[in-house]
């Protein structure tokens, strides 16, 4: 029998439906993935077989009965950031320990009322504040991607990192992940997976562990465009609960691809070529390019001017978001409490013990940037060009762009402990160069793999369409998919 | 801008984190080396610009004012580190 893993979620559907495979069968297949494999990859913080089997068993019953959802079946990957019943929702935070909701987020609550399993709770950044996942309570995530000939260990790339090791590796069929300011995106082009950051508003942030409010936003990582489009049909929702979730239907996204690009306008932004690129990306983003030249897209040179300052004007407002909404955890009302001499110290101890270095970091620029004196000078001036930001975006838009092609990192996958990125926060913070003007201006952008470098390691290409229109994203990512055909690290693990 | 130990202290106060001597000087060099980075926001041209303030562009939903949800006081303090008899327990405050 083949490895019921190496099943897209596409064709595992297929295979339910017909009868083919049970889900239990399936589900049972991955249990088996993680075990052989979590050690050595660090993906899963937890482990939710019991759980897992009891849940195929159901959508078995329900396959056979003949009221299988979209998703009937499917084993998943829960980020660690979202809320699950009953099970441990830390963030990757010590200062979360033992925590348990008595609730489900939305997102996780919509993909088990389409019939999918879940597996466990995904490794991640700490409170999703990194690009390498090494900021996690739990250890770094080992991506399952090793440069031709080298047993160096390399990361899945962050905040997400646990669920696109986890997808790349095959130790679920997708999983759900969180994007502020690349978390989604940047993970997805470290390990040759497919990652979209759906619009802002577009999935329920209820229920989702918070970190910078105005910008994150959950979507899917997938092994395959089609099947980040299944995964977020079922994740996007309109959700009462959450007052910026919008208002508008959610569109059958698989039903766009393979839709020619006849009509389409595809932008080039000038902005995104900088310096220090390496040559090889420079390369990928040209054949990019003409790939979707040859599917029948028109190419045309934009300009984004404010691109440069997305970086440094998320800096402040992501820490200041992350100060005001990382200010509850105080050891009083869930998670960690470390005793002092009275309840200010016991505030500042268990704050002291409970926040890793990073998001300590970032609630200190956050609290100084929004306090008595400086709040004008910092936050109000980031906020302002952060409106300049979304208007570049509108005024391509409005020229008649459908999406922007750019590259989905500076680089490929760099080493665990890399000495320069550790030494230097700004020199880590870069790796989101190209991602975080999309959460700047709340729109949509999927990345999708496009080749392998010389070392043999994936490398993607983003695209970033128009506010709630993530199916000319589905459509044209499908093109360059099929130009460039899938890439799957080579087993070692 | 750049900051000192002292600004580095008083914010670590205000942010209620316990920071040693050692804590406070690594933190300034890398809180600067932030600082730094975000400073060429200053060079943008922001006269007449709206700070943003919503990126979607919609009015904030309200919803109906009713009691719709409640009596779970379990739940509520089902993950508190210590709780007695549906509260949460601190160290006594004496002002």
């Amino acid at each position: 029998m083949t490895d019921l893993t190496a099943l897209t979620i596409a064709e595992a559907r297929d295979q339910l439906k017909a009868k083919a495979i049970s889900a239990t069968e399936l589900t049972g297949a991955y249990i088996q993935a993680i075990e052989n494999a979590n050690e050595a990859l660090n993906a899963y913080i937890v482990t939710t077989p019991e759980k897992a089997l009891e849940m195929a068993k159901a959508s078995d019953a329900r396959l056979a009965a003949g009221n299988a959802g979209p998703l009937e079946g499917i084993p998943l990957g829960i980020k660690d950031l979202f809320g699950t019943e009953g099970v441990h929702t830390q963030a990757a935070s010590h200062i979360l320990d033992g925590f348990k909701p008595h609730y489900e987020s939305t997102v996780t609550a919509n993909l088990w009322a389409d019939g999918a399993v879940m597996l466990g709770k995904l490794n991640m950044d700490e409170f999703a504040m990194g690009s390498s996942n090494e900021s996690s309570y739990y250890g770094p995530v080992k991506n399952p991607w090793r440069a031709k000939g080298s047993n160096v260990d390399l990361v899945p790339g962050g905040s997400s990192g646990g669920s696109a090791a986890a997808v790349a590796a095959r130790l679920c069929a997708g999983a759900t992940a969180t994007d502020t300011g690349g978390s989604i995106r940047q993970p997805a082009a470290f390990t040759g997976t497919v990652g979209i950051k759906p619009t802002y508003g577009r999935c329920s942030r209820w229920g989702v562990v918070a970190f910078a409010s105005s910008l994150d936003q959950a979507g899917p990582i997938a092994r395959d465009v089609r099947d980040a489009a299944i995964m977020l049909k079922s994740m996007a929702s309109v959700d009462a609960k959450d007052t910026t979730s919008v208002d508008i239907a959610v569109p059958d996204y698989e039903a766009v691809i393979g839709k020619p690009l006849a009509g389409i306008k595809i932008g080039i932004p000038k902005e995104y070529r900088v310096d220090g690129m390496p040559e090889e990306i420079e390369k990928l983003w040209q054949q990019g390019i003409s790939w979707l030249k040859d599917a029948g897209a028109t190419i045309v040179d934009i300009s984004l001017p404010h691109t440069k300052y997305a970086l440094p004007a998320y800096y402040i407002v992501a820490p200041a978001e992350a100060s005001s909404n990382l200010a509850r955890y105080d050891g009083v009302r869930y998670g960690l409490r470390v005793p002092g001499r009275d309840i200010v110290d016991m505030y500042e101890n268990t704050r002291a013990k409970g926040f890793g270095e990073e998001v300590k970091r970032r609630i200190m620029i956050g609290t100084y940037v929004l306090s008595a004196g400086y709040y004008d000078a910092y936050y109000l001036q980031a906020q302002k060009v952060r409106t300049l930001i979304k208007k570049d975006f509108e005024d391509v838009f409005h020229a008649g762009i459908d999406a922007i092609l750019t590259p989905a990192t500076p680089s490929a996958a760099f080493g665990i402990a890399d000495q320069e990125m550790n030494s230097d926060p700004v020199k880590m913070y870069l790796n989101d160069i190209f991602t975080v003007t999309v959460n700047m201006a709340g729109l949509p952008g999927i990345a999708v793999p496009a080749g392998l470098d010389s070392r043999g390691l994936p490398l993607g290409l983003q695209l970033i369409g128009r506010p709630f229109d993530e199916e000319t994203l589905f459509q044209t990512a499908y093109v360059i998919e099929q130009a460039a055909g899938k890439f799957n690290a080579p087993k070692w693990w | 801008m750049s900051v000192d130990t002292a600004t580095v202290k008083r914010v670590a106060n205000l942010a209620r984190i316990a920071v040693t001597e050692d804590d406070v000087s690594r933190m300034t060099g890398q809180l600067n080396t932030i600082l730094g980075f975000v400073e060429q926001l200053n060079e943008v041209n922001v006269e007449g610009v709206e700070p943003m303030t919503s990126v979607t562009p919609m009015a904030m939903k309200k919803r109906q004012d009713v009691v719709n949800d409640g009596d779970k006081v379990a739940d509520i303090v089902a993950n508190a580190p210590t709780s007695e008899e549906n509260f949460f327990v601190v160290p006594k405050v004496v002002e």
